[in-house]
């Protein structure tokens, strides 16, 4: 589904990915790991092209993605849910679901503004409501919601559990599995391994903007000792 | 003043309002969408007024405002999608500029399609007569005005809330790099959000039409009516702009009536002011976020290497001897290249190291150069006194002036430095008393001892150059670092006990005083002055002279001097559509050399490595 080949990308002079390779199966969740700076934000807005990258290949469904602008990336099946979650505060709910929306994809769930508030019923409830006047957990709900109206084949969720309730993460855990089950390719990066643990199959983790350890999260749960290298603040 | 005649005035006023509000819209649109502010939007007003004028004996006067509208229209997305989709990522100066080169293009297009003289339009078929409103007459076309404003910014408003276009259109004003992510066509969105705000400046131009005759000065009177609008109103606020763009007409119509009309535009600027003091993002504009971060890495200005400096004195030592070969037009070339020098360096040290991109540089020239003649002329003061005082006039506009230009940043700094030098352009213009009006002051001559070329080139050397080195001195000093500083990290600066705001007043003072050093320098070199000394068109000048030396360069805006005063100068004498001409190589030089000249050495050095 994905493919990322030597990918190197960076801001200006200071260069934060420094060249790694990365495959997703069609239906997989995969979790990218690592302490703060470690390049786990870059690596997603790079692959939406976000970030431009400086060298390797970015391939999506057998199509070169790395030079194109975030809209065409986008229009592929490509979608992103930023750490920040970047409501538009000054719209609706309704509104901040209609920017998403593209057109039914062949292969895809197609996802309506009721479909997505059968998913989040908290949504469903504020649908006038101003994006700016949401708490922090709500903004996070709409942000998913509003990249799933593009019928995404895949989606980049950067720390959804980030600054949340405990409540909120789990329901947002019950979310992210739905989605799996629907048949949906994730790529998250989380810093809350609990979280990582409870939804991915397969981990991944990056140190100073390299790939140190990937396998199946079962075997990171298994191994205090990798965890205490890479993870542990 | 009865109450009937304040009724009709302030009838007028809201006639005035309708045109000033579509033009302001537009470009708060675009802006909003584009992040460019489209400098070319009164050319674009201009050639709404020139096409209907022309389309009006084909189709008559009513189908002619729709079709100059859309033509315009037209014309914007030409310009969307050839021109600026190359520029979204180039900084926003070189985005202004390039939007300036416009209306050099245009101003110089009307010129040859139109000839210089006044167009007047054709009175509306149907509303060329008088209502009496109250026992008075009103021109019925004026009433049909006054709808046209409310009734677009209702279209408008259904326009951006209950369409998808708009709902687009409002998600990319607030952040365009998410709307993108979210699969949002950026390229359509981009060329149908200018194109909307062309028609709307194209219809605001036709729409004057029986009102005032299409004439060629409109473009920059327009535009920089339609920054204050935006700058009062706030800037992406479209019921801001509307109020606003009342204000200001009502403003006007009032002035004009009560017989003050050359007091127009400093109300105006006393409304501005008071309304940033108060409100310094504008009626209903919200606070831009501080920028966090590095938001461009700029490298380090670097101090000239001995090499430079040696290079440098060469060059002195050659220019200090060029007199005993030559005393011809070479002279005088030289030494309008060394006043421009100064100009630019000065402007160099407030737009580069200090961040403040000032649009309106020449009015601190301008007050230089007008103080000199003033005190010459009106005062009988001695050259050498004129000389000396001169820019302390300059520095005191600039001291008042800059107290309100740093409280703001970017994008509403250049349009109220602009505005400012539109202010100042107009009291020189209007002053007949003491400015001499729009012939400006001639016979400023300088002392007997200096009367030769060669004597005065000397003093002008040593002038600019001790001049400027004072000022590249000053950027090597802890004022220097702590005004980049200030620029480049606002709250890292502010956190460490910086007090940005008093340093880059002081740095907009400074650069006004020696912007008027250049001035006075300027008009007894030339032995007059004129309004144009002042004009907008002076203040872009620098900045194309700072652009193409390289911004974030030390000795860049010496050689852009050098070559944009000799490029005008070669152009002008023997080509009618010079501007044209300028316009085109300020393009071409956008599109290549986003770095300035100074950068072109890097590049070449790059390539020869690869």
């Amino acid at each position: 589904m994905l493919e990322v080949r030597a990918l190197a990308a960076g801001y200006g002079r200071a260069q934060v990915l420094f060249g790694f390779d990365l495959a997703l199966r069609a239906g997989e969740l995969v979790a990218l790991l690592g302490r703060n700076g470690a390049g786990k934000s870059t690596t997603l807005k790079a692959l939406m092209g976000l970030v431009p990258p400086a060298a390797g290949e970015v391939h999506f469904r057998g199509e070169r993605i790395d030079r194109l602008a975030p809209w065409r990336i986008a229009r592929l099946g490509l979608a992103y849910v930023p750490e920040e979650r970047r409501i538009f505060t000054d719209l609706s709910v309704t509104e901040n679901l209609e920017v998403g929306r593209l057109p039914r994809r062949e292969g895809a769930v197609h996802w309506t503004a009721q479909r997505l508030f059968e998913l989040f019923p908290n949504l469903g409830r504020m649908r006038d409501r101003r994006g700016g006047s949401m708490s922090g957990g709500e903004q996070q709900m709409l942000s998913i919601a509003r990249s799933l109206m593009g019928n995404p084949l895949a989606l980049l969720l950067d720390e959804p559990s980030e600054g949340l309730a405990p409540v909120i993460v789990d329901a947002m855990a019950g979310a992210v599995l739905e989605l799996k089950r629907e048949g949906l390719c994730v790529l998250l990066t989380e810093q809350n391994l609990r979280f990582a643990r409870r939804v991915a199959d397969r981990a991944c983790i990056l140190e100073t903007g390299q790939l140190r350890h990937q396998g199946a999260m079962s075997a990171l749960d298994a191994d205090p000792a990798l965890r205490e290298r890479y993870l542990a603040a | 003043m009865s109450a009937t005649s304040i009724l009709l005035q302030f009838l007028n006023g809201l006639a005035g309002a309708s045109a000033l509000f579509l033009v302001a819209a537009g470009l708060s649109l675009i802006f909003g969408v584009t992040r460019i502010v489209n400098f070319a939007h009164g050319s674009l007003v201009m050639l709404g007024m020139y096409l209907a004028v022309a389309l009006s004996e084909v189709v008559g006067f009513w189908w002619a405002l729709p079709c100059a509208a859309l033509a315009v229209a037209g014309l914007g997305a030409l310009i969307e999608s050839v021109l600026l989709r190359r520029l979204y990522r180039a900084p926003e100066l070189l985005q202004l500029l390039a939007t300036f080169a416009l209306v050099l293009i245009i101003r110089d297009y009307a010129l040859w399609q139109w000839g210089p003289e006044d167009l007047l339009g054709p009175r509306a078929p149907g509303m060329a007569g008088a209502v009496t409103i109250i026992g008075q007459p009103f021109p019925a076309y004026d009433l049909f005005l006054i709808a046209v404003g409310p009734a677009v910014l209702g279209a408008l408003w259904l326009l951006l809330t209950r369409t998808r276009w708009g709902t687009l259109v409002r998600a990319a004003t607030q952040d365009r790099e998410m709307a993108s992510a979210l699969g949002v066509n950026q390229r359509l969105q981009f060329t149908s959000v200018f194109a909307l705000g062309a028609l709307l400046a194209g219809l605001g131009g036709a729409l004057q039409l029986p009102r005032e005759p299409a004439t060629l000065k409109v473009d920059l009177a327009v535009v920089s009516d339609a920054f204050v609008v935006v700058v009062v109103g706030g800037l992406g606020s479209l019921p801001g702009a509307f109020v606003a763009a009342l204000l200001i007409a009502e403003v006007k119509a009032f002035c004009i009536a009560l017989g003050y009309s050359k007091l127009t535009l400093v109300v105006e600027f006393l409304i501005m002011a008071l309304v940033l003091v108060l409100r310094p993002w504008g009626l209903m504009g919200r606070m831009p976020a501080p920028a966090r971060g590095p938001a461009a890495l700029e490298p380090p200005l670097a101090a000239p290497s001995p090499r430079v400096l040696a290079g440098l004195c060469t060059l002195l030592a050659a220019l200090a001897l060029v007199p005993l070969a030559t005393t011809g037009f070479t002279l005088v070339l030289l030494t309008d290249m060394l006043v421009f020098a100064l100009f630019a360096v000065s402007l160099h040290f407030i737009s580069g190291p200090a961040g403040l991109h000032s649009f309106g540089h020449a009015a601190y020239f301008g007050l230089g150069a007008y103080g000199a003649g003033i005190l010459a002329l009106r005062i009988g003061a001695p050259m050498e006194l004129s000389l000396a005082t001169a820019p302390l006039l300059a520095g005191g506009g600039a001291l008042l002036f800059g107290w309100f230009c740093v409280r703001l940043s970017g994008i509403y700094l250049a349009m109220l430095t602009l505005a400012f030098a539109q202010i100042a352009w107009s009291v020189a213009f209007q002053w007949d008393a003491v400015t001499g009006g729009s012939n400006g002051l001639i016979g400023i001559w300088p002392a007997p001892w200096l009367a030769s070329k060669a004597a005065y080139f000397w003093l002008v050397l040593a002038l600019a150059c001790a001049a400027i080195a004072l000022l590249w001195r000053a950027l090597h000093s802890p004022f220097g670092y702590a005004l980049r500083a200030a620029r480049d990290s606002p709250l890292r600066a502010d956190a460490i006990g910086i007090d940005a705001r008093a340093l880059q007043w002081a740095a907009f003072t400074v650069a006004g005083l020696f912007a008027g050093i250049a001035g006075a320098l300027h008009a007894f070199s030339k032995g007059s002055i004129s309004p144009e000394s002042m004009a907008v068109a002076r203040s872009v000048d620098g900045l194309v002279m700072v652009l193409l030396g390289g911004i974030q360069t030390l000795t860049g805006p010496l050689w852009g001097a050098a070559l944009f005063t000799w490029l005008q100068d070669a152009l002008a004498r023997g080509f009618d559509y010079w501007r044209a001409a300028i316009g085109c190589v300020i393009l071409a030089l956008v599109l290549a050399l986003p770095g300035g000249l100074g950068s072109l050495g890097g590049l070449l050095k790059r390539q020869g490595r690869a």
